[in-house]
């Protein structure tokens, strides 16, 4: 009975292994350059899951994940630029979609805010400064030097 | 001491980030909440088959005219069957609502509309997803009210239940009509 046995849990491991290689032969994407498999990494771990809490389409399993990843690997090879296929994704997927913010009235201040800020610290720092030199003692007189010359000597 | 309006900005940025933060702490904003690109937008064109029928093919066209419900479905979502009572309620009051069986099996779909009724006027048959990825879809359930000129005007995401359509659906379906 014990080589009987022992068959099954052959028999069963190699089941198991058969079973995981196929789960992941499921997602081997050949693509056709180097240059395109760059630009696929770069924008699935750029765009987000949208049913996930933050989690990118490259790390997540949601199906909508495998969706978005073979709908950018299907257009990367279709010819399309990186812009358009965020474009294409924000379309049906709202901002959500992306981790890197679009340019536009409402996120421009992304951009503009920190320097604006920088700026202004700037100015401020400048103005400070400049009245602590406006409130130092003014240089003494020739009178008061004279005096503190005299002051000096005489201690000494 | 003289005042330096300077001293109290700190004071001030901190105070406006406090009412910022407690705003959205008090009204809950929700961050699993993703927005729908579609609203106020035209319903998208597709060419798919009906459920019932595989020969019969189905446009935008041949489902807009009316205001209606666009439910997105499939046998594989368990709160699809929690929902499904409402939905089959919801069409004996008179709600158009259209199907998309969304990445499923066409004989189990159809089983399961003979087994829990049909409230459906018809389904569509969206074995890849791919109106589901124009529609913007995440999962199922997912519903669209759509108006009578094709116009998506709101989008629910989950299992509608009676509570959430009266409390909140109806009115919006009812303003379409």
């Amino acid at each position: 009975m014990k080589w009987y046995n022992q068959l099954v849990r052959c028999l069963m491991f190699a089941a198991t292994c058969a079973l995981a290689v196929q789960a992941t032969a499921n997602e081997v994407l050949t693509f056709d350059s180097d240059e395109l498999r760059d630009r696929y990494t770069e924008l699935t771990f750029q765009l987000r899951c949208p049913k996930c809490q933050n989690q990118n389409v490259a790390d997540s399993n949601a199906p909508i994940s495998e969706d978005i990843r073979l709908k950018t690997y299907e257009m990367l090879h279709q010819g399309y630029t990186d812009q358009e296929i965020i474009d294409f994704m924000i379309d049906r997927y709202t901002e959500f979609v992306t981790y890197k913010p679009q340019m536009s009235l409402v996120t421009i201040w992304l951009w503009v805010l920190p320097i604006t800020c920088l700026v202004i610290g700037m100015l401020i720092l400048f103005r400070l400064t400049k009245r602590n030199k406006q409130n130092e003692n003014p240089a003494l007189t020739e009178e008061e030097s004279a005096r503190l010359k005299a002051l000096l000597e005489e201690k000494s | 001491m003289k005042f330096k309006p300077l001293l109290i900005l700190p004071l001030f940025v901190v105070t406006v980030m406090f009412a910022v933060f407690g705003y959205a702490l008090v009204t809950g904003v929700d961050p699993k909440a993703v927005p729908s690109a579609l609203t106020g937008k035209s319903l998208p064109d597709f060419k798919l088959s009906d459920l019932v029928d595989n020969k019969q093919f189905l446009t935008r066209s041949d489902i807009i005219g009316e205001p209606m419900l666009v439910n997105i479905w499939a046998t594989w979502c368990t709160s699809c069957k929690y929902e499904h009572p409402v939905l089959n309620s919801l069409a004996a009051s008179g709600v158009k609502i259209i199907g998309i069986n969304y990445k499923d099996d066409r004989e189990l779909a159809m089983n399961w509309l003979r087994d829990y009724a049909d409230p459906y006027d018809v389904n569509i048959f969206d074995p890849n997803g791919e109106l589901g990825f124009d529609l913007g879809v995440t999962g199922a359930p997912e519903t669209f009210f759509v108006d009578s000129n094709g116009q998506v005007q709101h989008r629910y995401q989950g299992p509608i239940t009676d509570k959430i359509w009266e409390n909140q659906l109806k009115a919006i379906f009812d303003e379409m009509v």
